[in-house]
């Protein structure tokens, strides 16, 4: 069976006659070896593409994704309760009625009735912008993407809280830029930090482009900016010439009071807000938007076009007749319901179960906690012995620029069911007092970050598409 | 050899090396297509057992990688179920899967393996883990390579050079299983070698010689291309290619290996060490066995399909 005639090989050229597969002849392969990189184009990369390769956290989130394991892991809106037969019906008509328009391309600012909706939409949150100040995107991750590419150029410093939201980390090290974290704390960044981390950077002449900030409900920490503080934040930032991105995602989903007063609407020069319908609708259209002062809007409108063209006009229009003809008000407090009852679900539990040493956050509104581990424990080095016991979480690592996080995980309620939640964190406590056992063990000698941590560019991309947000 | 009518792949299944499966399955239902055989893909999940009750297969192709692919879990349940697969049977699995276990069945076929410990967290935590390690270290010195008894793709696995690193390790890997095989780190030119038995016995392919970039066979290293540097045949003496080809062939006889297998071996000062074996290798677009099939003049996708008819008239 195996005297096959040879055939030209792409790995090794070999061209060694098929029989002589172990035996003789080694000498001429010897000598015919060609070394294969398998990619012919390994190489030729660019510097900003060396972080890209496979990893083994990314190689647990495809376990994770199966029904079998409680994933605590992903950020994914729950959509079913969205009245999806309407949805349709919607989508169907416009089709039907102005498909010439929908399927058409469009403009790269973004449909003009869609923007005029979004600041209805931002009206909840103090902001009064005009249409014209705003920039739909590909989800508010695009607008995170462009808004880098306009200002970043490798080596320059972007301020962001620690942790902070793995896609920005991960959208920043593509253009090459050095985060600088600056603390938290429950009511959210800490002005005096941040004050002293723009002084000593100026002072090593290190140029910052801006503060990236998501102020409401953060992501992965779950705190929420301070009133109080959102004014010092302003005053620092304007003092220090230094341009505020407000991430903005969660705001409309408190579960205990009004939405906070956005950065933007206090500060219209000094902050770009970003938005998105991902959370509040679905982020399957991927719609998401910049307002920004009139310099930046227009650099955005040619960096959309440049990397898009133009957005979705079906997708746009889907959400512009949602808000025209759709309760949007009253489904989002629906939303705020649903996950009200899975945070409490969560935290319940979490007091109920898990072993000393642990402290999280009590988010009042967004998706997620942020679980600080006993002493000594690894999130990152801990996830196999979670996906062993069938429930998974994202390690802290992830949510640093620096390596910084490996005390922490993110963990999330949105998507599961109350009932799942329990479960997921039962095994999570179990996991963790495992996991203690294990470092008590190995405990007192000396520890080193040998096998380092799950970087933000672990957690982004496709495996990632359910962490991410 | 066997008509097929329909056969499966299984890949997939719930061990940290799903996503290398689903490229393994992926890549080999498309090579047996092209081969003209029927093939489609399975999960190893709640429904595989109805699905093959309801419409047995001809033969089933495990490409499963880790526990419950390649640990006889998935051969017993096929077994069960009296379909004929490719692949050793569950007892060798068993044998296979377990390294310090292959390596005890290697040693006493008369190949060398590197000096090694294995040890559970027990022994660690009963008798103080500062001293184990330290007894560890003086006996097999640094570096030393740690890994889960149990499992593939370097998942768990670290290469520690530094006493102070060594803790670190023991906690990596002991979160993927509850053994660890400490081995003495051998230097040397690192090697694959497949062996195929298409019913004249058991022969190797040319051996795949590894070369990662960046210093270590890590996960990234395997799975990304462009990372390792593959060289087929290995750059070996004549003396030394035979010598490993032998090896991997003693070894897949001596653990009662059936239809293919590949042998991990590090070739250093004319010596070939047996580090393990796999019965469902990978063979995603980075993995040795397909490259070792092509520098044979052999196709994935005929080989499979042979060693499937293979099967099928063995029956289970």
């Amino acid at each position: 069976m195996l005297n096959e005639p040879a055939r030209p090989s792409r790995v090794s050229h070999g061209g060694q006659e098929a029989p002589a597969l172990a035996e003789a002849t080694a000498a001429e392969r010897a000598a015919s070896s060609h070394g294969s990189l398998v990619d012919a184009h390994a190489g030729r990369y660019a510097a900003r593409a060396r972080g890209m390769v496979a990893s083994e956290i990314r190689a647990l989130f495809a376990v994770a994704a199966r029904p079998e394991i409680v994933s605590l892991a992903g950020g994914m809106p729950y959509i079913t309760a969205l009245p999806l037969d309407a949805v349709g019906d919607m989508a169907g008509q416009l089709v039907a009625q102005h498909g010439a328009v929908a399927l058409q391309y469009g403009s790269g600012q973004g449909d003009p009735a869609l923007r005029e909706g979004i600041c209805e939409v931002m009206a909840l949150e103090g902001i009064h912008a005009h249409p014209d100040d705003v920039v739909v995107t590909v989800g508010s991750q695009q607008a995170l993407d462009l808004i880098t590419r306009i200002f970043v150029d490798p080596g320059d410093v972007i301020l962001a809280e620690g942790p902070s939201y793995v896609g920005a980390l991960g959208t920043f090290a593509s253009y090459q830029a050095r985060v600088v974290h600056v603390p938290m704390d429950e009511d959210g960044l800490i002005p005096e930090a941040l004050d002293e981390c723009i002084a000593r950077l100026a002072s090593q002449s290190q140029r910052v482009k801006f503060l990236y900030t998501v102020p409401s409900f953060h992501n992965p920490a779950g705190v929420t900016l301070s009133a109080e503080r959102r004014a010092k934040v302003l005053r620092i930032c304007q003092r220090a010439g230094l341009l505020v991105v407000e991430d903005n995602p969660y705001g409309l989903l408190g579960f205990d009071s009004e939405p906070q007063r956005a950065l933007r609407a206090d500060d219209p020069h000094g902050v770009v807000y970003l938005g998105s319908f991902s959370k509040t609708i679905a982020p399957g259209l991927r719609v998401g938007w910049a307002v920004a002062p009139a310099g930046i809007r227009d650099k955005l409108v040619l960096a959309a076009e440049a990397a898009v063209l133009c957005h979705s006009s079906l997708a746009q229009l889907v959400i512009g007749e949602y808000l025209a003809s759709q309760p949007w008000r009253e489904q989002i407090k629906v939303f705020r319901e649903l996950y009200r009852e899975r945070r409490d679900t969560m935290l319940e539990t979490l007091s109920a179960v898990m072993p000393e040493g642990c402290r999280w956050t009590r988010p009042a509104g967004g998706f997620y906690v942020w679980l600080r581990l006993p002493p000594g424990l690894d999130s990152k080095s801990m996830l196999p012995r979670a996906i062993s016991s069938r429930v998974a979480y994202v390690p802290g690592t992830g949510f640093y620029g620096d390596g910084g996080g490996a005390d922490h995980l993110r963990l999330s309620y949105c998507f599961p069911e109350p009932a799942r939640i329990r479960e997921g964190v039962r095994r999570l406590a179990e996991v963790v007092g495992a996991e203690t056992e294990i470092c008590a063990t190995f405990g007192g000698m000396p520890r080193t970050g040998a096998l380092g941590g799950a970087s933000p560019a672990d957690l982004t991309g496709p495996a990632g598409g359910a962490i991410r947000q | 050899m066997s008509e097929l009518e329909h056969v499966l792949v299984l890949a997939g299944g719930l061990s940290p090396e799903r996503e290398v499966s689903l490229r393994s399955g992926a890549r080999l239902r498309d090579a047996l297509r092209e081969a003209g055989v029927e093939a489609d893909i399975a999960d190893a999940d709640a429904g595989l057992i109805p699905a093959i009750t309801a419409d047995p297969p001809s033969a089933v192709f495990p490409a499963i990688h880790g526990a419950s692919g390649e640990d006889g879990s998935i051969q017993e349940v096929l077994t069960l179920l009296g379909v004929p697969y490719v692949g050793a049977p569950p007892d060798a699995c068993r044998f296979a899967f377990d390294k310090p276990v292959a390596k005890a069945i290697a040693r006493s076929a008369g190949l060398v393996t590197p000096p090694s410990v294995t040890l559970p967290r027990e022994t660690f935590h009963d008798l103080g883990a500062s001293a184990v390690l330290d007894r560890i270290m003086a006996t097999l010195g640094l570096p030393l390579f740690v890994k889960p008894a149990r499992g593939g793709s370097a998942l768990g696995a670290a290469r520690v050079s530094r006493a102070e690193d060594l803790p670190a390790a023991m906690i990596g890997c002991f979160a993927y299983g509850d053994t660890a095989l400490i081995e003495q780190c051998v230097p040397g030119t690192e090697i694959a070698v497949g062996v195929v038995d298409l019913g004249s016995g058991p022969e190797a392919l040319p051996t795949v010689e590894i070369h990662p970039l960046a210093g270590s066979y890590d996960y990234a290293a395997r799975y990304t291309p462009g990372e390792t540097e593959f060289h087929v045949p290995a750059r070996l003496s004549p003396a030394d290619a035979k010598e490993a080809a032998n090896a991997a062939v003693t070894a897949h006889c001596a653990l009662g290996l059936r239809d293919l297998s590949r042998t991990d071996l590090i070739v250093w000062d004319g010596k070939v060490f047996f580090l393990e074996v796999n019965v469902a290798p990978g063979l995603t677009e980075t993995s040795t066995l397909p490259m070792a099939l092509e520098a044979a003049g052999r196709s994935l996708g005929t080989v499979c399909r042979d060693l499937l008819s293979q099967a099928a008239a063995r029956g289970t």
